[in-house]
């Protein structure tokens, strides 16, 4: 018996040192952790439960029969953060470099299929060369596994990818299939061919962080939705934002018991639209001022920040924002911001989140470069996703809501369940003088400043929508969290469905 | 006594008024401009007309509509408060020519004070000391080097119409005569319409002390003690208080006498203020000069209304219709100590530069102050007095002075005075823009204040490199792990309480490692206490998630802490600085080890605009060579330009930015090769 059990520690332990002390240091001394180290940060303290710990490969070519690692180069199992269940894998750099060979791919197939039947988030932290290419398309093979499991998993069950390392190739359209995606500056990069085949093929030359960096993807690309600085920022950030997740599409977003009072007044909010329709102010402020505790987990701050899109809770229960921001590109919605938020729609709508939209826009973004990028389809994804969510919807339109982009921005046609405006709301086709220079077409200075005068007098505030019913009350700023508030406790049993469908077919 | 009387003023110092008038049973008047429609001075007058736009010079200094104000509302006087129209003979003229009295002194004192060479003249007649320097009209530069050479240097060269730190300039030899005289009279010109120059000895050790002064319409003038305001930036006030440390009763006593003489020699009455330079370089106290006479009321004017329990406005009301002084000399008392901080939209992390902007939270450690009647209401909540007239969702407005508020404390003793600001400090809570809590919480701890060896060069000396906060002891370092650690278990235990978990909820981590400028402390919290590094710590801490400030009580301290996440703990903000403090679970911490410091990458390769401005001038292109301080840019911002060095030496690669455009705080003018 003790024989048996020291031959299952021996074996443990010998697992459990991955590529060997020589390797382990080589990832430490370049500001990694290892693969368990990180589920170490990750999980609640003692909660891993690892599975497949004895796995190895079946590649018999170039040698490699001889060299055998238990766990192939991926730590997968379960685990809980504060307290919630949730599957996780994570790419071993020391083990063959953390390549991906078919029953490396296994694993990780395994761990997904189980989150999927209980319905549970799966987290994948990936540091990895690539395909195993002794395995040659038994590697490949296994790549195409985890792809069809991501995309089965899309929309059932939370997917978060952790990029702590590289991430090249096929190995990319994992990650890139999952909900979101955080990568770790400096450290990590992500692009389908490196430096060297780039500068073979176009000779261009080019560095692996200006390529496919945490900068490169969490401004330019928005492959990334976070950079964070290092593992344990990195791992840490994911426990934070892990807490606005529900564990699957059949469940309501969580819960976290806050002291934040739901009627808590904001006076201040009464004045952060300035007199100026042309003064920006920051909409970040709203949301700081309107959210449990000032909290909100922003995602791709960095990118298209024109719109701001990110988690925070009201009454403790997690809500999605969506949210223009005058301070960037006055708020206008163009190809990047119109993609940024569609996609976080449909996340928040597939998973029973909520969604608040605060609508500061000018219109969308004119021009040729917007134009023959596409304009048109890119700004229907974001008026496809808004008029197919069914979660509760609350708007509450600050002051611009113009043009097709009034519409498109949870709008009452939309079947948004609260419009809320501000007394500084103006809702119209366009400005007032772009407006009047149609309609008064040829008229004299004088007649058109009168015009203009007469438009902004109509149009300038929120009372002729709401004359209308596409805006169901005109508010105080102050009390704009009791509003929402006690919008959303009545929106808890909101039943609304789409006709049957196989899916829909979003202009992608 | 008046019914009703307006104030031509805004901001704080018109709140001030109302305050009094509206103990007095007085109906008050405030007069705005389109930036201050929604300011509380409008808010708390009993009415309020719109004088204009923005730019003072087409609102609060326009006497005609003022008086229109007046005659609008019957206002049957006016109070200027300080700046824009309060020292302007022609503006009390207007006034008496409309029968409405002014609440200041007589046309005729105003006008004499009002000019730095006539006040002088006038002061050496009265008998009061004045610092040796030229008196009249300097002809050209060779004649300003005579002069110069006359009196012995350093000597200062300020445009006579000058003030507040414009038109002024400090000459060690012949050479920098000659490269500034020009320069100042240049100043006085396009900054005050003059370009008369004086010239004067320049003091050792200087200390600025002023004598408060009160008179009525019946030839009582008193002297109320005086303040010292030596800790300056740039001739700009920052820390006043009173008495001041180097005021014997002696020197207190003959300093007052010359200046009320002075004030009888020009008919004084109503309020107003003796400045004085004092050589701290002399022990005997004797080395007091005459500096200029402020013919209205002062900023910093509640300090001497803390010692004295005398409500200067009241004071200045009671003058105006007429009322004789009830007090006499004898009456005058100091009774305690009071030092007053103005809290200044300007941010010493980044070399002072203005900040203007929407205050997206302010909340004062006490409410603002409020005019009770007793003298010693005169001293706020608990020894604390905010006088302010801004609130949360306002704005600091670029078309006025930058002050956002005052803080006032009065103690048994300055020391006690200046533990009072450092805790009130810990507790003012300001966001949106740039201000100077830290920098003068830094002041208020400093040891050579804490002494009283103060002179006016205090905080180049002190700061020569600009200000970083308040370095921590070892002892608050201690205290802010300990406060860290509660919070985090804090904060670990409600996230541990969300819906959805396996089994009941865990306990939360109680083993901390919390790490403060590269030192790392054991934290544990226990339910029956919390240690440091192995040592028992006595911590009581009100706070829940999401509380933007925190009083804890750590081994009997009471200490304020503005905290705000981090990822990775926390940015705490107390005691002059912010401290960021990381905190971590220790087996997370242990595994944190290995990360890599990052060092942040180097922009002195790059001219940043470093507050939102207007690039008025762009003094290089591509391709110059440009040496280590030279000037490469001028911004405009707050009406201030602001001239913007090279950091080294070296080639211009590139241009981003032209002049005329606005810029936003860090956009890149240019880059460096």
């Amino acid at each position: 018996m003790s024989a048996n059990i020291a031959e299952m520690e021996k074996r443990r332990s010998a697992a459990r040192m991955g590529g060997g002390q020589a390797r382990i240091d080589a990832q430490h001394a370049r500001g990694k952790l290892t693969a368990r180290e990180r589920l170490e940060v990750l999980l609640d303290e003692g909660s891993f439960e690892e599975t497949d710990l004895y796995v190895h490969h079946d590649c018999i070519d170039f040698g490699m029969e001889s060299k055998q690692i238990p766990g192939d180069g991926v730590v997968t199992g379960s685990g809980t953060i504060n307290g919630r269940l949730v599957y996780v894998y994570s790419q071993d750099f020391t083990v063959f470099g953390g390549s991906l060979s078919n029953r490396h791919a296994q694993k990780i197939c395994k761990i997904m299929d189980t989150a999927m039947r209980v319905g549970a988030p799966v987290i994948g932290l990936n540091d990895s060369g690539g395909a195993r290419i002794q395995e040659g398309v038994a590697a490949l093979a296994g790549y195409a596994e985890v792809f069809q499991r991501n995309v089965l998993a899309s929309g059932v069950v939370p997917q978060l990818s952790m990029i702590m390392g590289p991430c090249a190739g096929g190995a990319v359209y994992s990650p890139a299939m999952t909900d979101f995606i955080f990568m770790v500056k400096d450290s990590s990069y992500m692009f389908v061919t490196g430096p060297d085949v780039v500068k073979t093929v176009t000779n261009e030359v080019v560095t692996q962080e200006e390529l496919g960096g945490a900068i490169t993807h969490s401004t330019k690309t928005s492959v990334s939705d976070l950079a964070l600085e290092n593992d344990v920022e990195a791992l840490l950030a994911a426990r934070d934002f892990f807490d606005y997740l529900p564990l699957n599409n059949r469940e309501a977003a969580p819960v976290r018991p806050s002291a934040d009072p739901y009627d808590r007044e904001e006076p201040s909010l009464d004045t952060i639209v300035p007199p100026n329709a042309n003064q920006p102010y920051d909409m970040h402020e709203v949301l700081h001022k309107l959210l449990d505790e000032g909290d909100f987990f922003e995602l791709q701050p960095s990118h298209a920040a024109n719109v701001i899109i990110g988690f925070g809770r009201i009454e403790g229960q997690t809500v999605g924002i969506v949210a223009n921001q005058p301070m960037v590109l006055a708020g206008v919605l163009d190809i990047n911001s119109s993609k940024k938020a569609a996609r976080f729609v449909r996340f928040c709508d597939a998973f029973n989140i909520p969604i608040l939209t605060f609508e500061d826009v000018p219109g969308f973004l004119p021009g040729t470069d917007q134009e023959h990028n596409g304009i048109i389809k890119h700004g229907a994804k974001l008026l496809f996703a808004y008029a197919e969510a069914t979660v509760p919807k609350i708007t509450v339109i600050t002051r611009k809501a113009y043009g097709g982009a009034y519409c498109v921005m949870s709008s009452k046609h939309l079947r948004g369940d609260l419009n809320y405006a501000w007394p500084t709301a103006e809702i119209a086709v366009m400005g007032a003088k772009g407006a009047v220079e149609i309609i008064f077409r040829g008229q004299d200075e004088e007649g058109m400043a009168a015009a203009t005068k007469e438009y902004e007098d109509r149009f300038a505030n929120p009372f002729v929508a709401a004359s209308r019913g596409y805006i169901d009350e005109v508010i105080y700023p102050h009390s704009t969290r009791k509003r929402i508030a006690l919008g959303l406790r009545k929106l808890r049993t909101k039943q609304l469905e789409n006709p049957w469908k196989k899916h829909d077919n979003i202009p992608l | 006594m008046f019914k009703k009387i307006l104030i031509a003023n805004r901001g704080e110092i018109a709140c001030r008024v109302i305050k009094t008038a509206r103990r007095m049973g007085i109906q008050t008047v405030a007069v705005y401009s389109d930036a201050d429609a929604r300011a509380p001075f409008v808010q708390m007058a009993d009415e309020a007309v719109h004088i204009g736009p923005a730019p003072a010079a087409q609102s609060y200094l326009i006497a005609d509509k003022i008086i229109a104000a007046c005659k609008q509302t019957g206002a049957e006087a006016v109070h200027p408060g300080y700046g824009f129209l309060s020292e302007r003979t022609s503006f009390a003229e207007a006034l008496a020519a409309e029968g409405i009295e002014f609440i200041g002194p007589p046309v005729g004192a105003i006008a004499a004070m009002g000019d730095k060479i006539e006040s002088k003249k006038l002061a050496k007649a009265a008998g009061v000391n004045v610092v040796p320097g030229f008196v009249g009209e300097i002809e050209d530069t060779e004649h300003a080097v005579r002069i110069s050479n006359e009196i012995g240097y350093p000597v200062m060269m300020k445009a006579s119409a000058g003030g507040g730190g414009k038109g002024m300039r400090l000459a060690y030899d012949e050479k920098d005569v000659r490269e500034g005289f020009e320069s100042v009279k240049r100043e006085g010109l396009n900054s005050f319409g003059d370009d008369r120059v004086f010239i004067e000895k320049f003091i050792l050790n200087p200390r600025h002390i002023e004598i408060q002064i009160l008179g009525d319409k019946h030839g009582n003038i008193l002297y109320l003690n005086e303040r010292e305001c030596s800790i300056q930036r740039r001739h700009q006030k920052v820390v006043e208080e009173a008495p001041s440390p180097f005021v014997t009763e002696k020197m207190r006593k003959a300093m007052g006498e010359q200046c009320v003489a002075l004030s009888r020699a020009v008919g004084y009455y109503s309020a107003g203020t003796v400045e004085l330079i004092v050589s701290g370089a002399d022990p005997t106290g004797e080395s007091f000069y005459f500096l200029e006479m402020n013919t209205r009321l002062q900023v910093e004017h509640p300090v001497t209304e803390c010692i004295t329990g005398i409500d200067l406005v009241e004071q200045m009301i009671r003058v105006a219709a007429g009322e004789k002084l009830e007090m006499t000399q004898d009456d005058v008392k100091i009774d305690g100590w009071a030092i007053e901080n103005r809290v200044y939209a300007e941010d010493p992390y980044r070399g002072f530069l203005p900040s203007t902007g929407r205050l997206a939270r302010y909340r004062p450690p006490v409410a603002g102050w409020e005019e009770d009647g007793a003298a010693n209401g005169r001293r706020g909540i608990n020894g604390v007095r905010v006088d302010d007239g801004v609130y949360e969702g306002g704005e600091v407005s670029m078309f006025y002075d930058p002050m956002i508020a005052k803080l006032i404390t009065w103690g048994k003793t300055r020391d006690e005075a200046a533990d009072l600001q450092v805790a009130a400090l810990d507790a003012f809570e300001i966001e949106g823009l740039g201000h100077n809590i830290d920098f003068v919480s830094a002041i208020m701890q400093h040891p050579r204040f804490r002494s009283g060896e103060l002179t006016t060069g205090f905080i180049a000396e002190e700061y020569p490199e600009g200000f970083t906060g308040t370095p921590a002891s070892d002892d608050l370092k201690v205290k802010l792990a300990a406060v860290a650690g509660f919070v985090s278990t804090a904060r670990s235990d409600r996230a541990r309480r969300i819906s959805g978990q396996l089994a009941d909820p865990m306990d939360p981590p109680h083993d901390w490692t919390v790490t403060i400028a590269k030192t790392a402390y054991q934290v544990k919290i226990l339910g029956n206490g919390v240690t440091v590094d192995g040592k028992p710590v006595d911590l009581a801490v009100e706070y829940s998630p999401g509380d933007a400030f925190l009083e804890a009580e750590v081994d009997g301290e009471d200490i304020g802490i503005k905290i705000a996440n981090t990822r990775i703990g926390f940015k705490m903000t107390t005691r002059g600085a912010i401290h960021k403090v990381d905190c971590l679970p220790t087996r997370v911490a242990y595994l944190s080890q290995h990360m890599l410091e990052k060092t942040p990458p180097d922009l002195s390769r790059y001219l940043i605009c470093p507050m939102p401005g207007l690039l008025v001038a762009l003094h290089v292109q591509e391709g110059d060579k440009v040496e280590s301080g030279q000037p490469l840019a001028v911004v405009e911002a707050m009406k201030m330009e602001n001239i913007l060095r090279a950091e080294k030496a070296g080639v211009i690669k590139s241009v981003n930015a032209k002049a005329g455009e606005s810029l936003a705080v860090d956009a890149i003018i240019l880059e460096m090769e």
